[in-house]
């Protein structure tokens, strides 16, 4: 098995993907939004219980890949009792540990799991499928 | 089996030169033919000899680059007549491809046949190119487009199409083929059916031409269409065939130079078929690439190479099949080497990065199918799909990769 592989699939990322947190659709949301990318089929919605600019709650449902799932599973996990400015911040350090041009060192004691996303860089294809989560978390804020 | 041992792949394979190279540090495994098809080295020699020794422009010059680059044009047209079992090389245009040619009898069904309350009718597992332009043309014209279910196996519900069928319907364009399902049709008996109410038939062969002889002539179908880059040929280039009678009345798709007679202020007369529908300088090199597609493939040993195919989708479906929590979308009694399928708790996207980082290039995705896929209720499948060239090696590799695959994410 290559390398790049490994790197791409992590045990952190396997594991949320058959571990997914905060799964599942949530009855009293207050803001929500569907992610779609119609090139692989990858498909989320996200359910949001803000309060004020604090976010009480997060959660996902999808029919997606591996790395869309558990990138939305450990965004739920980032996101969850954070304020929308902190959330901002979370999204931009997910967006630079995908840049290929960055090629940011990710570190586990920083970062915490979502250094496991540094490896989908090095698959253009994939980049999408670990952004989509969060896209469609700005979607839903903006109604 | 003698059939198939007849057929010489292995040596067929050294045609390709891809097929010789590594990616990702493996030798490849192009399980991919249904999006395209690889080129033998005879293609790729002639468009490289058009360009480096014999480019020039068509229909214009006097000077001898001209005249024999014209000859191999139009000789190219002839031998795309005789590829699909036409007779008159006339009846042939040149498109960009399948999408085009489409698009081109939609654009003449809007201008000069469709008005409001006319129906076309479609069926549940056609491509986006023979969805999307008729919901144009119907939006234009006030048509309404029909579509004939399918079975869980991916069959035609041929009693819907009977039901379908009436005085209101002014064409019926159907895949040949599925390039999802790999579901052959019964098109020759869709066009007796429709010619019994005068309805035409385009036939889409974008994936039928690749895989089996056909036969136009026999089919009696109105227009076929298919792509040149699935026939080994060059991307870029198509045909459209359509009888004389409807090429005639149908107006030009697109206009300028070439394609007319006299130019006027006053007015303009065009060319007759198929110039008429051949508007400024044509993809030169890749009709030069098409009639050595044509020659390579008329040189194999057709029937035989459908056998060995035939061969490897057997074994493909049994191996597949076998794996536990994998499941074929697509399980027509009458169908060619194309294989959509998912495993259990394991993504399509998922399965064809892992199968790449092994060398194995297959597809993942809705493959422009998306009405067919939501039917089956998925958003996607995996995708693998056997050209003549493709060996059991193939297949062995592809069931190996996919069991590593499953201990590595469940």
């Amino acid at each position: 098995m290559s390398d790049d592989l490994h790197d791409l699939y992590q045990d952190i990322i396997l594991d949320h993907n058959k571990r997914p947190r905060h799964y599942g659709a949530l009855a009293d949301y207050t803001h929500t939004a569907e992610g779609y990318n119609p090139i692989c089929g990858d498909k989320l919605t996200i359910f949001l219980v803000l309060n004020g600019d604090h976010i009480e709650a997060v959660q996902f449902e999808s029919a997606c890949c591996a790395i869309c799932k558990s990138s939305a599973s450990m965004m739920t996990e980032v996101l969850t009792g954070k304020t929308l400015a902190e959330a901002e911040v979370a999204f931009k350090r997910v967006a630079d540990l995908l840049s290929t041009e960055l090629n940011l060192e990710a570190d586990l004691s920083v970062d915490g799991e979502i250094a496991a996303l540094a490896g989908v860089r090095k698959f253009a294809a994939r980049i999408k499928c670990a952004t989509l989560p969060w896209h469609a978390y700005f979607a839903a804020l903006k109604g | 089996m003698n059939d198939v041992l007849t057929f010489d792949y292995r040596r067929v394979r050294t045609d390709f030169p891809i097929l010789a190279t590594e990616v990702r540090c493996k030798p490849l495994t192009y399980l991919d033919s249904a999006a395209t098809v690889q080129k033998p080295l005879a293609v790729i020699e002639a468009v490289d000899r058009y360009y480096r020794a014999e480019n020039s422009n068509i229909h214009r010059g006097v000077h001898y680059l001209s005249e024999k680059a014209t000859d191999a044009y139009e000789a190219t047209r002839a031998k795309a007549a005789a590829f699909i079992g036409a007779a008159d090389p006339d009846e042939v245009i040149f498109t960009s491809g399948t999408t085009e040619g489409i698009n081109l009898i939609a654009h003449g069904f809007t201008e000069s046949v469709l008005q409001a309350g006319d129906e076309i009718l479609i069926t549940h597992m056609e491509h986006h190119a023979n969805i999307v332009p008729w919901q144009i043309a119907a939006q234009k014209t006030g048509a309404v487009l029909k579509v004939v279910p399918v079975d869980d196996h991916g069959v035609l519900n041929m009693e819907a199409y009977e039901a379908l069928l009436s005085e209101k319907t002014k064409l019926v364009s159907v895949v040949h083929v599925s390039n999802s399902l790999g579901t052959i049709n019964p098109v020759k008996t869709m066009i007796e059916q429709a010619h019994a109410l005068n309805v035409p038939v385009l036939v889409d062969g974008a994936q039928s031409t690749p895989h089996m002889p056909v036969d136009v002539a026999d089919l009696d179908c109105d227009f076929f269409v298919f792509s040149g880059h699935k026939v080994c040929g060059p991307t870029g280039i198509g045909v459209l065939w359509g009888k004389r009678e409807w090429l005639e009345k149908l107006p030009p798709y697109q206009s300028g130079g070439d394609m007319i007679e006299k130019v006027d202020f006053d007015g303009t007369t065009y060319k007759g078929i198929p110039g008429k529908f051949e508007a400024g300088t044509p993809h030169i090199a890749g009709v030069i690439g098409l009639g050595a597609a044509f020659d390579y493939l008329n040189g194999l040993d057709r029937a035989g190479a459908l056998q060995h195919e035939l061969a490897l989708l057997q074994a493909a479906t049994e191996q597949l099949t076998a794996i536990d929590g994998l499941r074929i979308i697509g399980t027509a009694p009458e169908k060619a080497s194309v294989i959509s399928f998912l495993i259990d708790d394991i993504h399509p996207h998922d399965i064809g990065t892992f199968l790449d980082a092994g060398g194995i290039a297959i597809r993942a995705g809705h493959h422009c199918t998306q009405p067919l896929l939501k039917r089956f209720g998925v958003p996607a499948t995996a995708r693998a799909s056997f050209a003549f060239y493709n060996d059991f090696e193939d297949v062995e590799r592809l069931v190996a990769a996919l069991n590593k695959m499953k201990q590595f994410f469940c």
